[in-house]
């Protein structure tokens, strides 16, 4: 097993440096230099020069990425050209309020989906089934945008309820901060459910047939045994192999819910920082997400061992 | 290999899948005729902002006194366009580098898998608006952020049929007796890819099309004054409770339109892979 982590993590390392390459490159693409976006159009050449020495944009872009991955190397993402702050320290704040959004959102999923999921393929095709499978598909099909739109709208003109804008940390006030991330993380967890219920489902219906459950089932073992201990625990392997690639969306790819619920979270950090071209910022949130993400795969591909003794990472 | 009249044929079968054909031929014909089906431009001002639907205007207005209606049908143009370019360009490269990586494998593998990992390791919405903002926002950038975004996981499906593919008593013999590689690659493995490809395309029309919405909703896609459901959306929070109408209506298209494409997807992965009807 160590073996196999160790490997995994040799491999990873092309592919991160690939990322880390990739975004910087995007950043460099950009059109419209920050610089002038900074001083605006009446800026004089020598201000411009000062503030292109201040930020090293005047040096090759090899030393300049260098000098980026050399400081993420040791910790140190650089400043914001905008504000000036370091820029680690706020993208773990808010990666905090990222974190508690994608983790609510992710527990509701499965509190919904996997019992569905299993209900329907022991069921199936039976009015339960047919119910499952329509909240499922409108669960892939309807945008977390749009429901977001209709939730908040239903709440206002029926019962006069709108959610509070703004971000107040669980520590800090924890009725406060169930109260502002509830909304957007059953709204969130509605709809990535879709897709784990319709996993959970086909998965089961595939095991469920197969012989060795028609043998547990000939030997007398109840059918609460057949679904949970035997059926279940095989049919987990895709299950969670979609959740570990819905955590690292989730961790990444909230800005739409930070967005309309005016959460502080990194994808709305991401957001912000692309539309006030500020690349170090851009760069930081993209490469902690992206990161974020190829660590959470290799999580997944080491549950499986677990979930099914009989894989080995030997 | 299922010829395409048949697969028609099956598909026709499903119920489903008929109810889901009509529909997405009425939304293709609504985007086509939208100069002749809409009532007034959409981006004219007809009457007051933020009217209540009546019988001029069936969906009512939004806030500079535009006519719903014209702008969602408008708008079905807009999304379905970018789907279909954005698939056409996610699944054509994809579609290429995939058929390279399964079959000569080795360091062309190596190195086209490595870079479609790099491009998947980022959250889907997140790398489409990055790179739209490198090619400068508005309709094509969108259409190839969404296309560029598309392209790993179609080379994967596609790498994987062909490794399976070329294992095959008749591909291997085909290649024991010198027939050229892009004969075997053309007439003898893509056969095989049709049938994951042909439902991955399907599926990702769906994604592509919700991408852009979210993209447009952000403000970080199609922009103004070209009228699409994201952005009309985006636009319409500020007034939603004054002029629900303006939220409800292309919410609407936009479900209905992307529930359409995926139980079209489903039921096309039946029909051409039977193993999978469960």
């Amino acid at each position: 097993m160590r073996n196999y982590i160790i490997r995994r993590i040799i491999q990873l390392l092309p592919v991160l440096f690939g990322i880390s390459v990739l975004i910087f490159a995007v950043m460099k693409m950009i059109p419209g230099d920050v610089i002038s976006g900074i001083l605006g159009i009446e800026a004089t050449e020598e201000l411009r020069h000062q503030l292109e020495v201040k930020y090293g944009l005047d040096r090759p872009y090899i030393i300049q990425y260098l000098d980026w991955i050399g400081g993420v190397l040791v910790g140190d993402f650089g400043e914001s050209i905008r504000s000036g702050a370091p820029i680690l320290p706020e993208i773990g704040q808010r990666m905090r309020v990222t974190a508690e959004l994608a983790v609510l959102s992710a527990v509701i999923s499965w509190i919904i989906a996997i019992p569905l999921g299993i209900l329907a393929a022991v069921k199936r095709n039976t009015w339960v089934d047919r119910f499952v499978r329509v909240f499922a598909l409108l669960g892939v099909s309807v945008p977390g945008f749009a429901t977001c739109i209709c939730v908040i709208l239903a709440l206002s003109l029926m019962f006069n309820y709108y959610s509070p804008l703004g971000f107040v940390f669980f520590v800090d006030d924890p009725m406060m901060n169930l109260e502002m991330i509830i909304l957007p993380a059953l709204i969130n967890g509605f709809g990535i459910s879709g897709s784990v219920m319709r996993m959970t489902r086909s998965s089961m219906l595939e095991v469920l047939r197969q012989d060795f459950i028609k043998t547990v089932r000939a030997k007398g073992a109840n059918e609460k045994v057949a679904i949970f201990k035997h059926a279940f625990r095989n049919a987990m392997i895709p299950v969670v192999t979609l959740i570990g690639m819905q955590i690292g969306s989730l961790l990444g790819g909230g800005v739409i819910m930070e967005q309309i619920f005016s959460l502080p979270g990194l994808g709305q950090l991401a957001v912000t920082a692309i539309n006030q071209r500020d690349y170090p910022v851009v760069q930081g949130c993209t490469l902690v997400i992206a990161f974020i993400f190829v660590i959470v795969n290799l999580i997944t591909d080491l549950l499986y061992a677990f979930i099914d003794p009989r894989i080995s990472y030997n | 290999m299922r010829r395409f009249g048949q697969t028609i044929k099956d598909l026709w079968r499903d119920p489903m899948a008929r109810v889901c054909i009509v529909g997405i031929f009425l939304i293709i014909v609504t985007a086509v005729m939208a100069p002749v089906i809409a009532p007034y431009e959409p981006d004219h001002m007809i009457a007051a902002p933020k009217s209540a639907p009546a019988p001029d205007y069936i969906f009512g207005t939004d806030n500079y006194g535009r006519d719903v209606f014209s702008r969602v049908i408008y708008g079905a143009r807009v999304s379905l366009w970018v789907g279909l370019i954005a698939v056409g360009i996610g699944a054509g490269a994809g579609y290429v580098v995939g058929m390279i990586a399964g079959y000569f494998e080795g360091w062309a593998d190596t190195i086209i898998m490595r870079i479609m990992d790099i491009l998947f390791a980022f959250p889907s919405i997140l790398l489409a608006i990055l790179i739209s903002t490198v090619l400068g926002r508005g309709l094509g950038a969108t259409m190839v952020a969404i296309g560029i975004v598309n392209i790993p996981v179609f080379a994967r499906t596609v790498r994987a049929s062909v490794i399976a593919a070329k294992g095959l008593e008749y591909v291997k013999n085909a290649q024991s007796v010198g027939v050229k590689t892009f004969n075997v690659l053309v007439r003898h493995i893509s056969p095989n890819v049709i049938a994951p490809f042909t439902v991955q395309s399907t599926l990702a029309l769906s994604g592509a099309i919700l991408t852009e919405a979210a993209m447009s909703f952000l403000g970080l896609g199609i922009q103004p004054p070209d009228p699409s459901w994201g952005s009309m959306l985006s636009e319409a929070r500020a007034y939603m409770e004054q002029a629900p109408w303006m939220v409800i209506f292309p919410t609407i298209f936009i479900v209905i339109t992307i529930l359409l494409f995926n139980v079209l997807g489903d039921s096309l992965r039946d029909v051409l892979d039977p193993k999978l009807k469960l």
